[in-house]
C-alpha cells in the first residue's frame, strides 16, 4: 500500500480528520471519504467544473487539487449552502424560479461558481456578458444556458447581494 | 373527454418537483450510491483500433494486493446464457446483425472496446491492475470511412462479418426519373457530416448487488431500464422476478444511455458470481472511447426544381459510418432519411443509404437522432437552389412548405410501426412567417450593410423542420391514492434531467385539483412498473403524459362515484380539488379522496360499499399509434471573422410548436438545450480520428462543447396546434431545438460571406476549416 499522509481539513464548518494517499484528489476526498456526494465528477481533467467547490472562499477544481494540498484549509460544497432546516439560499432559489437546472448533475458546481462571483462582486450590477464569461468554465448539456445566466443576474444585482 | 383537462395546475410554468434535492447536492446519481463490501470496478480496454488478439497476461494483475477478480472472455463467457449480447432491433434493411460480445476476445474492432475487467477494493486499485494487464496483438487493416468502406476492394472491419455493408435501404416514392428529366434546375451537392456525440455530463456507469435471497438488483445510469432488465434476463439466464434494474438520478442522456452497453451485462454478471456488490463509474476518458456516438455520414445528392422554384424530386446516396457493431439497429440514419422531407411538399424522393461497418465505436442516436442531418442537406439544397433561381430563401421556402389546408399530410413512406408518414397538425406556412416578423428579417438588409461599411460581416440565416416524436408502442403509468390521501404515480417513463416526475405530477395534479407537490412520483425502477420503455424519440410527455392523464381521470371519476354514494348525492353534481370531492356550490358537504380510499380498501368481511371494485387506483399503458409531429423554423444572425474564420451567433429566434403544451417553462428548457446542442454539433464539437483509428479527441480541452460564453441568449416564441392523435394534444420537445440549428447557422454564414460565395460541405464548421474556405475563395481573385 501506498504511504498515507494525515490531513485535517475544515469542510462547511466540520474538521474531518483522515488519512489519504498522497495522490487522491480533493472531489474524492469529499466524495469516498467523507460521504458528501453533491460535489460531481464530470472530467476529472479540470474543464467541466462540475467539481468546483471554494477552498479559502476561492473556487478550485476540486479534481484537479489534492486532498492533502488543502490540509489545514477550509471547504466550501453545495451541502453547505441552504440553510440547516433546507431553505433554499438565493442563488438555490433563483435556480430554481428561472429553470437554470435540469439533470443537477452539473449545479452543484454552478452554485460554487455564482456562489463565488457574488463575494467577489463589490455590490455592483453584472452585466449579461460579464456573467456569461465568469460561468464559462462551468459545462452544461442540459439547459443550453439561459436558466442560470437569468439566476445569476438576479442574484447579482445590488439589491440582492446581500441576503443569504 | 368532455372535461377541460387544462385546469389549475395545467399549461403553467410551474416549478420542478425535482429541484429542491438537487439543489442541496441531495441527488442519488449512480456514482453517490454507497453499498457495504461494495467493490469497484476498472476495465481494459482496446489500445488499437483493429487487431487480432493473441495473448493476455492477468497474473501480474491478479497478484496485485487489493484486487479480488479479474475476468477475461473465457472467464466470463460461462456466467452468460449467450455469447453475444442480444441487442438486434428488427429491421429488414440489416443484411447481418453485429451484435457485440460482452467482453472481445479473438478480434478486437476499436479502441476502447472493453477486454477485460478487475475487480478490486478501490477505483484506483483497479486502474493500477489494469496498467498491469499485457496484451499481444496482430494489428489489421482498419476502415474509417463509409464511403471507401463499401467499396467492394475494402478491407474487412469485421472478419466475422461478410463485407462491410452491414445494411441497405432504399427510401423511394413517386417518379424521380421523369422529374429530373422534366426539371428546369437541378442542384447537386455532397456534404459531409460529422456529428456531435450525446456528453451527457455524467457519465456512464453501473452498480450491481445479489441479495441472499438471489435477488440481482441493479442501478444503472440508463435511458431504458426495462431494455435493460429484459436483456440481463436473457444473456444470464435469470427469471423476470430475480431482476431488478432502478435508473436513479441520471446526470443527462441525449442518447447514447438509451444503448444498452457491454459493461452493464459485465458488471452484473460478475456480481452474479463474486456474490459481492460491484461498481463500475466510467471516467470521461473512456466516455471518449467507449460510449457509443453519432458519426460520420456523406450524403451524395441532387434536387430537382420546376421553373417557380418548387421542389420536384431529390435523389442520393446516403453513406453511414455505423460503427463496428449495430446496437441500436438503423434508426439513426432512417431518421435522417425521411427528416429531410421536413415541412416541405416532395413529389418525389429517392434515396440510397449504405450503412457501413467500420472500426470506430458504435454509433448510435444521439439527440435529434440523425434528423439534424437530414434537415441540414434540404435546407442546403433549398438554398443553392434559391441562389440558383435568384430567389430570396424565404421565398423559396414559402413556395414549398405544405400549406395548412392540405393538412394532414401524408407521404408515402412506411415507418417502422407499419404506418405511413403522415403529419397530424401544425401550420408550417405561418410558423416561418412568425420567425421572420420576430427576427426583423426584412430588416436586416440595412442592418447588414451598414455594419460591412464598418468592415464587419454579418449574415442571417432560416431553418424550417419537423420532427417525429411520441414514438410507442406505448408507454405505462399507474396512479394510486392511499387511504392517508396521498398520491402515488409510477411509470415506465424514465428520467435524465427533462422533467418526467414533474410532468406526470402536474398532469395528475391537474386533474385532481392538487398541488404536484404533493403527488409522489416514481420513474424508472422495474420493479414500480412491470411494463416500460423509457426515453427515446421525444416521447414520454405524448405517451406517459397521456397515460397518467387517462389513469387519474378513472381514478377522478371512480372516486367521484364513491363519494356519490356516501353523500347521498348524485356523481354529476360532485367536484374534486384540493383532494376534498364536494357537492358543487355547498364545499361543506365533502369527502375527502383519503376517505374514498379507505372505504374502496375494505374492512375485513364487510361488503365494498356501493358496490364498487376495491381500490382507489388505475393503471393504463397508453398506445399513443402513429408519430406525432413537432415543427418549427429558426432564425441566426452570425458575424464572421474572415481573417480568423471566427462565427459568433448574435441572435438566434426559434418559433416552435409542440402541440399543446403542459409546463412551457419546461419545454423552453428543453427547446434552449436542444438549440444549444445543435450549436456545438455546428461550430465546435468533432469526434477526430487519425488514419490508424485512434481517437484524438479525448478531452473537453480537445473536443469542444458549447460554453456559456459562445451561446447567444435564444428567443422562443410559440405556436399551439394540438395533435388529434392523443387526448392532451401534446407533442414532444426534448430533441427539436437541435434539428433546425447546424442549417440555420450554415446559412447564415454563407450568407455572411455572400460575396465570396462560400459553400459550406462540411461539418463542424471550426474557425481553420472557414478560414481555408475564404482563403481558397479570396485565392480566386474574389475581395470580401
Amino acid at each position: 500500500m501506498p504511504e498515507l499522509y494525515p490531513v485535517k481539513i475544515h469542510v462547511n464548518g466540520t474538521t474531518y480528520e483522515r488519512r489519504v494517499e498522497p495522490r487522491m484528489h480533493l472531489a474524492d476526498f469529499l466524495r469516498h471519504e467523507i460521504d458528501l456526494t453533491g460535489t460531481h465528477i464530470g472530467c476529472e481533467h479540470g474543464v467541466c467544473g462540475a467539481c468546483t467547490v471554494l477552498v479559502d472562499g476561492a473556487s478550485v477544481r476540486s479534481c484537479l487539487m489534492l486532498a492533502v494540498q488543502t490540509d489545514g484549509r477550509s471547504v466550501d460544497t453545495v451541502e453547505g449552502v441552504a440553510a440547516a432546516d433546507g431553505t433554499l439560499n438565493p442563488v438555490q432559489a433563483a435556480l430554481s424560479k428561472h429553470h437554470g437546472l435540469q439533470c443537477g448533475f452539473c449545479t452543484p458546481g454552478i452554485i460554487m461558481t455564482i456562489t463565488e462571483m457574488r463575494k467577489e462582486s463589490g455590490g455592483r450590477q453584472w452585466t449579461e456578458d460579464e456573467v456569461r464569461a465568469a460561468l464559462s468554465g462551468n459545462l452544461c448539456r442540459c439547459t443550453g444556458y439561459q436558466g442560470m445566466v437569468d439566476a445569476a443576474l438576479e442574484v447579482l444585482t445590488p439589491l440582492n447581494l446581500g441576503r443569504d | 373527454m368532455t372535461d377541460n383537462p387544462f385546469q389549475s395546475w395545467m399549461s403553467k410554468s410551474v416549478p420542478r418537483v425535482e429541484d429542491d434535492r438537487l439543489l442541496q447536492g441531495r441527488g442519488k446519481f449512480l456514482d453517490d450510491i454507497r453499498l457495504d463490501r461494495l467493490l469497484m470496478a476498472a476495465f481494459v480496454r482496446s489500445p488499437v483500433a483493429h487487431a487480432i488478439l493473441k495473448k493476455i497476461n492477468l497474473d501480474a494483475a491478479r497478484a496485485l494486493p487489493g484486487v479480488r477478480a479479474v475476468f477475461s472472455y473465457n472467464d466470463l463467457r460461462p456466467l452468460l446464457s449467450l455469447d453475444r449480447i442480444p441487442l438486434a432491433l428488427p429491421s429488414g434493411a440489416i443484411r447481418f446483425d453485429v451484435d457485440p460480445p460482452a467482453l472481445a476476445h479473438e478480434e478486437i474492432c476499436y479502441v476502447g472496446e472493453p477486454i477485460a475487467v478487475v475487480i478490486a477494493e478501490t477505483r484506483a486499485i483497479a486502474e493500477d491492475a489494469v496498467a498491469l494487464v499485457e496484451l499481444e496483438f496482430d494489428p489489421l487493416p482498419v476502415v474509417m470511412d463509409p464511403r471507401d468502406g463499401v467499396d467492394k476492394d475494402a478491407p474487412k472491419a469485421r472478419l466475422d462479418c461478410p463485407d462491410n455493408l452491414v445494411a441497405r435501404h432504399v427510401l423511394k416514392y413517386g417518379n424521380g426519373e421523369a422529374a429530373f428529366a422534366a426539371a428546369a434546375h437541378r442542384v447537386k451537392d455532397c456534404f459531409r457530416l460529422n456529428k456531435g456525440g450525446g456528453h451527457s455530463m455524467e457519465p456512464r456507469g453501473i452498480v450491481a448487488r445479489v441479495d441472499d435471497d438471489d435477488l440481482l438488483t441493479v442501478w444503472d445510469s440508463t435511458q431504458m431500464p426495462h431494455r435493460a432488465k429484459a436483456i440481463l434476463v436473457n444473456a444470464l439466464g435469470l427469471s423476470e422476478e430475480k431482476v431488478r434494474v432502478i435508473a436513479p438520478d441520471v446526470g443527462g442522456g441525449f442518447g447514447p444511455k438509451a444503448v444498452f452497453h457491454p459493461e452493464e451485462l459485465v458488471i452484473p454478471a460478475v456480481a452474479l458470481k463474486l456474490r459481492t456488490p460491484v461498481k463500475w463509474a466510467e471516467d470521461r476518458f473512456e466516455s471518449f472511447t467507449a460510449t457509443v456516438q453519432e458519426r460520420v455520414q456523406i450524403w451524395d445528392m441532387e434536387a430537382a426544381f420546376d421553373a417557380e422554384g418548387k421542389l420536384l424530386a431529390i435523389r442520393g446516396q446516403l453513406f453511414h459510418d455505423h460503427g463496428a457493431a449495430t446496437p441500436y439497429g438503423v434508426a439513426l440514419p432512417y431518421n435522417a432519411a425521411t427528416n429531410l422531407i421536413g415541412p416541405y411538399a416532395l413529389p418525389a424522393y429517392d434515396l440510397e443509404i449504405l450503412m457501413c461497418l467500420t472500426n470506430m465505436v458504435p454509433a448510435c442516436p444521439t439527440r435529434g437522432a440523425g434528423r439534424p442531418q437530414g434537415t441540414f442537406v434540404m435546407e442546403r439544397l433549398l438554398d443553392r437552389a434559391a441562389d440558383e433561381l435568384g430567389l430570396a430563401r424565404e421565398e423559396i421556402r414559402q413556395r414549398n412548405l405544405i400549406p395548412l389546408e392540405q393538412m394532414p399530410y401524408t407521404i408515402p413512406v412506411i415507418m417502422r410501426d407499419g404506418s405511413t408518414m403522415t403529419y397530424d397538425s401544425g401550420d408550417y406556412p405561418e410558423c416561418q412567417r412568425r420567425v421572420l416578423e420576430a427576427a426583423g428579417w426584412s430588416e436586416f438588409d440595412k442592418r447588414r450593410d451598414a455594419a460591412r461599411r464598418d468592415g464587419r460581416f454579418l449574415g442571417i440565416g432560416l431553418s424550417n423542420y419537423v420532427e417525429g416524436t411520441g414514438r410507442g408502442p406505448f408507454e405505462s403509468a399507474s396512479i394510486r391514492v392511499g387511504p392517508s390521501g396521498k398520491i402515488m404515480v409510477s411509470s415506465g417513463a424514465t428520467a435524465q434531467g427533462q422533467g418526467v416526475k414533474s410532468m406526470l405530477a402536474q398532469i395528475s395534479a391537474g386533474v385532481l385539483g392538487m398541488n404536484p407537490k404533493d403527488v409522489h412520483v416514481v420513474d424508472g425502477d422495474t420493479n414500480a412498473t412491470v411494463l416500460g420503455l423509457g426515453a427515446f424519440a421525444s416521447r414520454q410527455a405524448v405517451t406517459a403524459g397521456n397515460a397518467i392523464y387517462l389513469a387519474t381521470r378513472r381514478v377522478a371519476e371512480k372516486a367521484r362515484a364513491m363519494a356519490a354514494h356516501m353523500l347521498e348525492a348524485s356523481a354529476d353534481d360532485l367536484e374534486i380539488a384540493d383532494g376534498n370531492i364536494f357537492v358543487k356550490g355547498v364545499p361543506q358537504l365533502k369527502v375527502t379522496l383519503g376517505d374514498v380510499s379507505k372505504a374502496l380498501s375494505g374492512m375485513p368481511g364487510y361488503a365494498i360499499p356501493g358496490g364498487m371494485e376495491p381500490g382507489l387506483e388505475a393503471a393504463v399503458d397508453f398506445q399513443p399509434g402513429p408519430l406525432t409531429y413537432t415543427n418549427g423554423s429558426h432564425v441566426a444572425e452570425v458575424e464572421v471573422d474572415p481573417d480568423t474564420g471566427a462565427v459568433k451567433i448574435t441572435r438566434y429566434v426559434v418559433v416552435h410548436d409542440c402541440g399543446r403544451m403542459i409546463n412551457p417553462m419546461m419545454v423552453e428548457g428543453q427547446v434552449l438545450g436542444g438549440v444549444v446542442h445543435g450549436i456545438g454539433a455546428t461550430l465546435l464539437e468533432w469526434m477526430r480520428y487519425d488514419d490508424q483509428g485512434q481517437p484524438a479527441t479525448v478531452t473537453y480541452a480537445d473536443y469542444l462543447l458549447p460554453t456559456c460564453d459562445v451561446v447567444p441568449r435564444i428567443e422562443i416564441h410559440h405556436m399551439e396546434s394540438p395533435t388529434p392523435l392523443n387526448p392532451l394534444g401534446v407533442k414532444g420537445a426534448a430533441e427539436s431545438g437541435t434539428i433546425g440549428a447546424p442549417a440555420v447557422i450554415v446559412s447564415a454564414i454563407e450568407d455572411a460571406l455572400r460575396p465570396l460565395k462560400i459553400r459550406i460541405r462540411d461539418l463542424p464548421v471550426t474557425p481553420a476549416r472557414l478560414r481555408a474556405l475564404i482563403a481558397a475563395a479570396q485565392g480566386k481573385g474574389a475581395a470580401p
